[in-house]
C-alpha cells in the first residue's frame, strides 16, 4: 500500500503547488486545474500556461464537523468556494481563520499546506489552501 | 561581496502558554516562565510542518528580494524535523517556487545550526561562481517529550535566506565555526522525541560553543564587542542568550533586539536566524551585526554581518518578524495535544 497515490499526485504536484492552470489567448478565459482543450474555442482555443496569483475572495463556505478520515484532527474547518482575481472558482480550506470568522466577500491568500497523506509509511500530499491576508508593516525605515 | 539578497519568515498562528502547559503536569506555571524566561510558544497547525513552513518562508523571501526563482541554483533546508526520513524537503520546496530543475538540493540536520551551515554551503558555492544565488532555509517543528522540560520550548517556525552576490541587502563579511563531539541533546533513529543532558547542555555545550565561537571570529577579523550595533546568539530559552551576553560583555541593550525567544521560544534551525531576521527588519544601512548560532553535537556558526543601503528598496513588500508575532491564536493544552499527535487514536 506504500506505493498508492504516487503516479496520481505526481501529475498533479506543479497545478497544486502554485495554482498553477491556463489561459485561452482566443476568448481570453482561465482554466484551473488546467484543460487540454479550450471547451469555448475548441480547435480555434490557444492554451498558454498561467501561473494563478492566487489571490482572491470567498464565494461561499461550509464549515464542516463530521469529517472523514484523516482530516478529523482538523475539525472544525471551513471548506471554501474561492473566486480568484483571475475569475477562477476552485475549492479549497480556508485556514488561520475561525470558523466565527469566514464570511462570504473575505479577501484570501493561497497559502502551502499538507492536504493529506496516504497513511503513516505513504507519501505526504502538500498543496493550496487559502488564509486570510496577513497585514504586512514592513517597519518603514524612520 | 557575498550577503544576503533576501529573506523571509514564517511563523505558525497557534501559541500556548508557559502557564498552560505547567498547569497539566502540575508545575509552577509563573515560577518556570519567569525563571527560563520562555512567556508562550508556537505551535504548527495540523497541516502544517517544515515542509510547508520552509514553503511559505522561501516564498516571502524570493519576493522581499524581487528575484527570478528560476536563478537559484541550490536550496538546502536544516531542520531536525523534515516530514521525511528519506526523501528531501528540498525538492519540495525548488517544486512550490517553481525553480528550474537545473539545481542542487539537500537536507541538512545539525540541531538548531542546520540553517546556518546551510547559509555558509550557499555563500561557498556563490563566491567559487558555481552558482548565482542559493536558498538557505533553517525551519523546524520541533519535538518535545510531554511532561519534559523541552515542551516549553519545543516551538515551529522557519526562516529562509537568499545568498547572492548582486544587490545584498546585508554583505555576509566573515563566517567561522567551532566544533566539537559534545553529546548533550540527541535523538535516536526511529525514536518520536528526544533526549537531552539536562544540566549538562549549559556551560560545555551552549556556552562553551556559542562563546568559543564568538571569540574565535572575533579574533579571526580583528573586532571587538565595541564593533558591532546588534548581537544575536541561539535561543533554546530566555536565559541562555542573555547569560551568554554577559559573559563576552555585551551591552545589553546590543541584544535585547534579537530576543524572540520571548514571544516564540525556540524555533531550533530558524532560531538564531529568526532573530537576525528581526534585526534586519529594524537595523540601519552601515549597521554592524554579530551572529552566533548552535547546534547540540555540537556547534557554531558566527557570522559578521554589514547591513548595506539596498535594504531601503525592499522594506514593505512582506510580512515581519513582527508581523507573523502579533498575529496569534492561544490554544489550550488538549488543542495542543490533538494538533502535535500526541493523540495517538485520532487518524
Amino acid at each position: 500500500m506504500g506505493e498508492q497515490g504516487v503516479a496520481h499526485v505526481w501529475r498533479k504536484l506543479r497545478a497544486i503547488y502554485n495554482i498553477e492552470g491556463n489561459h485561452c489567448k482566443t476568448c481570453d478565459s482561465y482554466f484551473f486545474p488546467p484543460r487540454l482543450v479550450c471547451p469555448n474555442c475548441r480547435r480555434k482555443g490557444q492554451l498558454e500556461e498561467h501561473h494563478f496569483k492566487g489571490l482572491g475572495k470567498v464565494h461561499t463556505f461550509a464549515i464542516v464537523r463530521q469529517a472523514p478520515e484523516g482530516f478529523k484532527r482538523q475539525v472544525p474547518y471551513i471548506v471554501a468556494q474561492v473566486e480568484l482575481d483571475e475569475g477562477v472558482r476552485l475549492t479549497a480550506q480556508i485556514v488561520n481563520c475561525d470558523p466565527e470568522d469566514v464570511e462570504i466577500g473575505m479577501r484570501v491568500r493561497a497559502c502551502f499546506r499538507k492536504i493529506t497523506e496516504y497513511g503513516e509509511r505513504g507519501i505526504i500530499v502538500y498543496g493550496y489552501k487559502f488564509e486570510p491576508v496577513l497585514k504586512v508593516t514592513g517597519h518603514p525605515y524612520p | 561581496m557575498v550577503g544576503i539578497v533576501g529573506y523571509g519568515v514564517y511563523i505558525p498562528r497557534y501559541r500556548i502558554k508557559t502557564e498552560e502547559i505547567a498547569r497539566v503536569w502540575g508545575d509552577d506555571g509563573k515560577r518556570l516562565a519567569k525563571g527560563l524566561g520562555v512567556f508562550e510558544k508556537s505551535v504548527p497547525g495540523p497541516d502544517e510542518e517544515v515542509a510547508t513552513i520552509s514553503v511559505e518562508a522561501a516564498r516571502n523571501a524570493v519576493k522581499y528580494a524581487g528575484i527570478d526563482p528560476k536563478d537559484i541554483g541550490a536550496i538546502y533546508v536544516g531542520s531536525e524535523s523534515h516530514p521525511y526520513a528519506v526523501k528531501p524537503t528540498g525538492t519540495i520546496v525548488a517544486e512550490a517556487l517553481s525553480c528550474t530543475t537545473d539545481l542542487t538540493c539537500a537536507d541538512y540536520e545539525f540541531a538548531c545550526k542546520a540553517g546556518t551551515a546551510a547559509i555558509q554551503t550557499t555563500m561557498g558555492l556563490v563566491q567559487s561562481n558555481m552558482i548565482k544565488i542559493g536558498l538557505a532555509i533553517g525551519a523546524d517543528t520541533a519535538q518535545g517529550r510531554p511532561g519534559d522540560a523541552l515542551e516549553y520550548s519545543a516551538a515551529a517556525g522557519g526562516v529562509a535566506i537568499l545568498v547572492g552576490m548582486d544587490n545584498v541587502v546585508a554583505t555576509i563579511e566573515a563566517t567561522s565555526s567551532f566544533t566539537t563531539d559534545t553529546p548533550d541533546f540527541w535523538r535516536r533513529e526511529g525514536e518520536d522525541f528526544p533526549s537531552h543532558g539536562a544540566r549538562f547542555t549549559g556551560e560545555p555545550a551552549y556556552f562553551r560553543h556559542v562563546g568559543e565561537g564568538a571569540r574565535l571570529l572575533m579574533r579571526k577579523t580583528g573586532t571587538t564587542i565595541d564593533d558591532f550595533d546588534y548581537f544575536v546568539f541561539h535561543m533554546p530559552n530566555g536565559k541562555f542568550p542573555l547569560a551568554m551576553g554577559r559573559q563576552l560583555g555585551v551591552p545589553k541593550e546590543k541584544l535585547e533586539d534579537s530576543l524572540v525567544v520571548r514571544q516564540i521560544v525556540n524555533t531550533y534551525s530558524g532560531s538564531a536566524m529568526m532573530g537576525l531576521a528581526r534585526v534586519l527588519d529594524i537595523a540601519k544601512p552601515g549597521d554592524k551585526i554579530f551572529m552566533v548560532s548552535y547546534g547540540s553535537g555540537a556547534g557554531s556558526d558566527a557570522f559578521i554581518i554589514r547591513v548595506e543601503k539596498e535594504i531601503l528598496n525592499h522594506r514593505g513588500k512582506v510580512p515581519t518578524v513582527d508581523d507573523f508575532i502579533a498575529r496569534k491564536t492561544y490554544i489550550d493544552y488538549s488543542e495542543y495535544a490533538k494538533y502535535r499527535r500526541k493523540i495517538k487514536a485520532l487518524a
